[in-house]
């Protein structure tokens, strides 16, 4: 009989685990958040060389959310790819819990990771531009939109992690197509009316479009959950289907994997 | 091709009819498995129509060249691979329709200890201990008791794995597959490939495990020494089936029957596969899956 108690340890062991991996590679750790606070920083000035506070607050935001997305969304399209990396996949799959334990844990840590690792970048940011005054805005607003948002990209990182399952050597760069495509359609930079509008109609099926539309409303503008229902809405329906059926697909490609033997083999 | 006169042995029913009540270790009934290995190429057969059957407590050694299928049929019992036809059962629990309960009885070392190699032997035991809901504190004490009596120091517990030698590595892969007990431990090759003093740590260790732990074990091996010394019975398969199966002494006693001279468990092996262990046989079995 499995129960919840022994489920819940199986995931909390994914969560330390990763604990443990990011303990022991620190360096990294530290050279990959001073990066980000690069990028960060670098995508922020472009507003200030346009003497615009609210194109530096839109880039703000984008560069900040577009950064816990993708912590989030990594983490989890890696957990395929890290555990072939390292010739553990066979054992953890060998293993007795649930596929929802494995992930659960995964998600939870990825969660935390890419929350502490965009506070930092936000306070980096807030200190580097004093001018910017966020006493009109709604952090609220910005925290549900990112527990929403959460949700969906869960769901998304689940089917990215898919592909390391059935490309043994390049699923894991594949992942990447994906993060880029969220990138270019979900207007993390720039309004999505200047797509074109075959772009458009994929932007309406990114999660991250409602995202960053609601954070920015509450940030810039200090609009309350309330009135963004046209945002909220289409992330819950997302995420409500996002991740039965990247659940449901992970459970196919891992009976793929199993018939043709791609457990096995190390990328 | 199988001899006639072993076709008797190679069957599944139960030796004791009075065992039939309770079933045994590990079952395995006419299973067969292959793999497309490109478009418009045929399917490659790695393992067809094997049979095998332990019974509770024994070791079971399973002997073959490289790519004869060993390790998929290895990989067939713990789960890792579909079955194409056949059935595994461990423990009465079939490996398809009971899979959660039979991962439960199951542990296995693979030839490749396969580990974060960045963590430390103590990180990556205390995750497997949870997976498998051990209670850390007691785990950790059973982790330090199985490393010195393996001769792995305890100082060497919290340093990363990487700056371990292989078979200080394997020692840690054997202390946590018995960290969870498992009622049945499938062994792929333990010993390749390490130094004389820890093959023998290790294969003391396997026959101390089976007198004090009530496991039963699976043994893939082409070493010969070693089967001969601690299995009860050993299936022989070439180019994924099964050409010979009984125990070491009568295998051998069979060989000298046939032979007319006496025989060592490598005249078996020779007149079973007309092939040398060493030999690689990849184009018949799991290595020249994609």
């Amino acid at each position: 009989m499995i129960t919840i108690r022994g489920e819940l340890r199986a995931s909390y062991a994914f969560a330390e685990r990763n604990f443990f991996l990011t303990r022991r590679t620190w360096p990294w750790e530290v050279a990959f958040l001073i990066y980000s606070v690069a990028g960060a920083l670098s995508i922020t000035l472009i507003g200030i060389d346009q003497g615009s506070k609210r194109l530096v607050l839109s880039l703000m935001v984008g560069a900040i959310f577009w950064n816990y997305l993708s912590v989030v969304f990594g983490w989890i399209a890696e957990t395929i790819a890290v555990e072939r990396w390292e010739g553990t996949l066979e054992y953890t799959m060998m293993a007795p819990i649930r596929r929802s334990s494995r992930l659960i844990g995964q998600v939870a840590y990825a969660m935390v990771y890419g929350l502490i690792h965009t506070a930092v970048i936000f306070i980096v940011l807030v200190l580097f531009f004093p001018e910017l005054d966020l006493s009109s805005s709604n952090p609220g607003t910005a925290a549900v939109f990112m527990a929403l948002g959460s949700f969906s990209f869960v769901g998304i990182g689940i089917l990215a992690a898919i592909l390391p399952l059935l490309y043994v050597e390049r699923g894991a760069q594949m992942t990447f197509v994906i993060q880029s495509g969220l990138l270019l359609v979900s207007g993390v930079y720039y309004p999505i009316n200047i797509l074109p509008g075959w772009m458009q109609v994929l932007s309406h099926l990114s999660p991250a479009t409602y995202v960053l539309d609601g954070v920015r409303a509450g940030l810039t503008n200090g609009v309350g959950v309330a009135d963004l229902g046209h945002d909220i809405w289409p992330l819950v329906i997302l995420g409500t289907l996002l991740i039965p059926f990247a659940l449901w697909a992970f459970g196919r490609a891992e009976h793929y994997a199993k018939r043709t033997g791609k457990l096995k083999r190390t990328g | 091709m199988i001899h006639p006169s072993i076709a008797d042995r190679l069957s599944t029913e139960p030796p004791d009819p009075g065992a039939a009540a309770r079933p045994p270790a590990l079952l395995v009934e006419r299973v067969s498995k292959s793999f497309v290995i490109g478009r418009g190429k045929p399917p490659v057969a790695a393992v067809t129509d094997v049979s095998l059957r332990l019974e509770r407590g024994e070791i079971h050694g399973v002997l073959g060249a490289n790519g004869s299928g060993k390790s998929t049929l290895i990989r067939l019992i713990a789960g890792l691979l579909t079955l194409d036809a056949g059935r595994i059962q461990v423990f009465g629990h079939d490996v398809v329709r009971d899979e959660l309960a039979v991962k439960r009885l199951i542990n296995r070392v693979s030839v490749d200890a396969a580990f974060f190699k960045k963590l430390s032997p103590m990180e990556n035991l205390t995750f497997a201990a949870r997976l498998y809901g051990l209670d850390v504190g007691t785990a950790r004490k059973t982790v330090y008791a199985i490393l010195e009596r393996l001769h792995v120091g305890s100082d060497r517990v919290d340093r990363p794995i990487e700056q371990m030698s292989r078979g200080m590595q394997q020692k840690v892969a054997i202390a946590r597959a018995l960290l969870t007990s498992p009622a049945l431990l499938l062994l792929d090759e333990p010993t390749t490939g390490l130094d004389p003093r820890s093959k023998l740590d290790v294969q003391e260790f396997v026959e101390e495990v089976r007198k004090t732990h009530d496991t039963s074990i699976v043994l893939m091996t082409h070493d010969l020494a070693e089967a001969e010394r601690l299995c009860d019975a050993v299936t022989i398969i070439d180019g994924g089936r099964v050409v010979d199966a009984d125990t070491p002494a009568g295998l051998v006693s069979s060989a000298t029957d046939r032979l007319g001279r006496p025989a060592t468990l490598w005249d078996v092996f020779m007149t079973s596969t007309g092939r040398s262990l060493d030999d690689d046989v990849a184009e018949e079995g799991e290595e020249a899956i994609p």
